[in-house]
């Protein structure tokens, strides 16, 4: 019997890919030329402005080397100068504002998109809108003319039921019948409050868009099961909206850590290494440019200039960190910050 | 030459005493009574007075042309309909004789003892297969020994169906199965619950024919613990797996209702009125 082996048949040349045009109109050309040119300028200006900073404090540096992050005092008179307790102040009035924005915003973020009658919701959103457009001034002159006369008992209350913790001690008798109140008028916690009204609307906007996203679909399966809505927030919308807490809560923070108005109005200038936030007188990094570069001096300048640059980094880190965080979310692939 | 010879097994898994297992509320399955339901959504109706038995341990299609209104009918047994902005209802809904509407009756307590499959499947996906088993249990409430979890879970994805594929991977996210394994796992997930009744969505339209089979397989090896409710496109899948048939109709601009109900048989063989018998022969829809 016989075998037939088949011919091999010729090789077939490789594939080539071949080169497609993308074929954009005129139009689009323009446009998009346009616009690549608007997005580049963007950056550049960014850029431009931390280049600008970084050369700026380039003689401050040299100056004063190290000792420019760990000098506690600002006393250009005896060219002793450092950001040590700016830094501080900064943390803290940052950290207070944190402290009471996170839970308002997430409280109200949360009763927006799971809570609030559907024709509530559109107001309450310009609600929390327009609270981000309010001047920063304004909640400076809030904080200092309603906010302060009460807030200080509230400080007291603090001091004196929590004074053994040093983050709420003052150096005052705070059980006295004639207390000093002047004690506890400019400290970083109520600058920190005044703060934490302009981080609120922030981080409100960007948890409530998120948790808007959160699908149906796995909100439906949730109350299918008998769960409340309660059970809908914990079980799918708080992990679907991971992204976005984190995500608009460092916004925020950002925010909160540049914030210089409300908070020069509030707080008096002092340059202390010291963690009562209760007590009067702290200074921010901000603050401390803003209250000083009027009658500075060329290296005076220089010198602010540098912790201008300081605290840019800062916040170039805390934004940047957020908008990570919020792309690598589920929730937050979709979601504009 | 060996041709290939498929060879169909049909593994079920452990076989778990139901009995023993705490935490799944073993339901019996219910009798559910649909009295006189109209529904509207911001005013507009879009149910008029559509009353329908289910009896315990059958099967019930629900067929119809889009937007007849059977989905709304599905979700007004469970009490899901109200979860929608605009939503309204008239009639009564009867679980074993008592109406879930009642004022002061739990909504929550309705939808543990009338679960529902989906028509996409939606497994919560930042949990593991375990996990997602046993969400209903965390969302109603219910503590359950570590013990017993490890045998609801196997339990419920046996009687779904899917325990065979999942075992070894129980850790795993939901979200990693096939769409078919994922409604597989919503299935189980309702089951975990302990409900009476099954409602069921169109849960195969998103699914490919064999992952459709899987799925009627599974109604069939459920029904005879759990009344099952389901919404189909599919005339050859309502054939196939229900006992009895209703066939929903809306007019143009009427509200939809039943045109005819009766066993699966009758609907689909002998129908009485011709719109069921045009629609199961597919001359329109």
């Amino acid at each position: 019997m016989a075998i037939t082996v088949p011919e091999p048949s010729p090789p077939r040349p490789a594939p080539q890919p071949r080169r497609v045009e993308p074929g954009l109109e005129p139009s689009d050309r323009w446009f998009q030329a346009g616009s690549t040119a608007i997005g580049w300028s963007v950056l550049v200006i960014t850029g431009a402005v931390g280049v600008f900073l970084g050369v700026q404090s380039v003689p401050t540096l040299r100056h004063y080397g190290l000792n420019f992050f760990t000098t506690v005092e600002w006393n250009p008179q005896f060219d002793r100068i450092g950001i040590a307790a700016v830094l501080l102040g900064t943390v803290e009035v940052a950290f207070v504002a944190m402290v009471v924005a996170f839970p308002l915003a997430l409280g109200f973020a949360l009763f927006i998109s799971d809570y609030a009658p559907r024709w509530a919701k559109g107001w309450l959103v310009s609600a929390i809108d327009l609270m981000a457009a309010v001047p920063s001034i304004i909640y400076g002159l809030w904080g200092f003319y309603l906010l302060k006369p009460h807030a200080i008992n509230l400080s007291r209350w603090l001091s004196q039921h929590f004074g053994w913790f040093p983050l709420f001690h003052v150096n005052t008798d705070p059980n006295a019948a004639v207390w000093q109140q002047s004690q506890y008028t400019s400290s970083a916690f109520i600058a920190g409050l005044a703060v934490s009204m302009m981080a609120i609307p922030l981080a409100c906007a960007v948890m409530r868009a998120v948790f808007d996203q959160a699908p149906i679909g796995e909100r439906e399966a949730a109350l299918a099961l008998g769960g409340t809505r309660w059970g809908v927030i914990r079980k799918v919308v708080l992990p679907f909206g991971k992204g976005g807490i984190i995500g608009g809560s460092m916004l925020a923070l950002g925010r909160a850590l540049g914030e210089t108005a409300a908070v020069a109005i509030i707080l008096s200038p002092a340059y202390l290494l010291s963690p009562r936030i209760l007590q009067s007188g702290a200074q921010t990094t901000s603050a401390l440019i803003a209250g000083n570069f009027g009658s500075a001096t060329r290296s005076q300048l220089s010198a602010l200039l540098t912790a201008g640059f300081v605290l840019f980094l800062i916040t170039l880190a805390v934004n940047s960190t957020a908008a990570f965080v919020i792309s690598r979310s589920r929730s937050g692939a979709s979601t504009e910050i | 030459m060996t041709g290939g010879v498929s060879v169909l097994t049909r593994s079920t898994g452990p076989e778990v005493a139901r009995d023993l297992i705490v935490g799944a509320a073993a339901g019996e399955p219910a009798r559910l009574d649909a009295v006189e339901i109209s529904a509207w959504f911001n005013g507009t109706q879009v149910l008029d007075d559509v009353s329908l038995s289910m009896p315990p341990a059958t099967v019930t299609a629900l067929i119809g042309p889009s937007g007849c209104g059977k989905s709304t009918f599905l979700r007004i047994l469970n009490r899901m309909h109200e979860s929608v902005p605009g939503a309204e209802l008239a009639g009564e809904v009867r679980l074993n004789g008592v109406d879930v509407y009642t004022a002061g009756s739990r909504v929550t307590d309705t939808r543990k003892r009338i679960g529902m499959v989906f028509q996409k499947p939606n497994p919560f996906p930042a949990m593991s297969i375990a996990q997602n088993v046993t969400a209903g249990l965390e969302l109603t409430g219910k503590r359950i020994s570590k013990s017993d979890r490890a045998a609801l879970i196997e339990d419920c994805l046996v009687r779904a169906g899917l325990w065979t594929e999942v075992k070894d991977r129980l850790d795993r996210p939901g979200s990693a199965l096939s769409g078919g394994q994922q409604q597989r796992l919503c299935i189980a997930r309702s089951l975990a619950v302990g409900p009476e009744v099954l409602l069921m969505d169109e849960p195969c339209s998103a699914l490919d024919p064999t992952s459709t089979r899987r799925i009627e397989e599974t109604i069939s090896e459920l029904k005879s613990e759990i009344t099952i409710v389901i919404v189909t496109h599919n005339m050859q899948q309502a054939a196939r797996v229900s006992e009895q048939t209703a066939f929903f109709l809306a007019e143009a601009g009427q509200p939809g209702a039943i045109v005819e109900a009766g066993t699966t048989d009758q609907i689909f063989n002998s129908p009485v009125d011709p719109r069921t018998a045009d629609y199961v022969h597919g001359r329109f829809g």
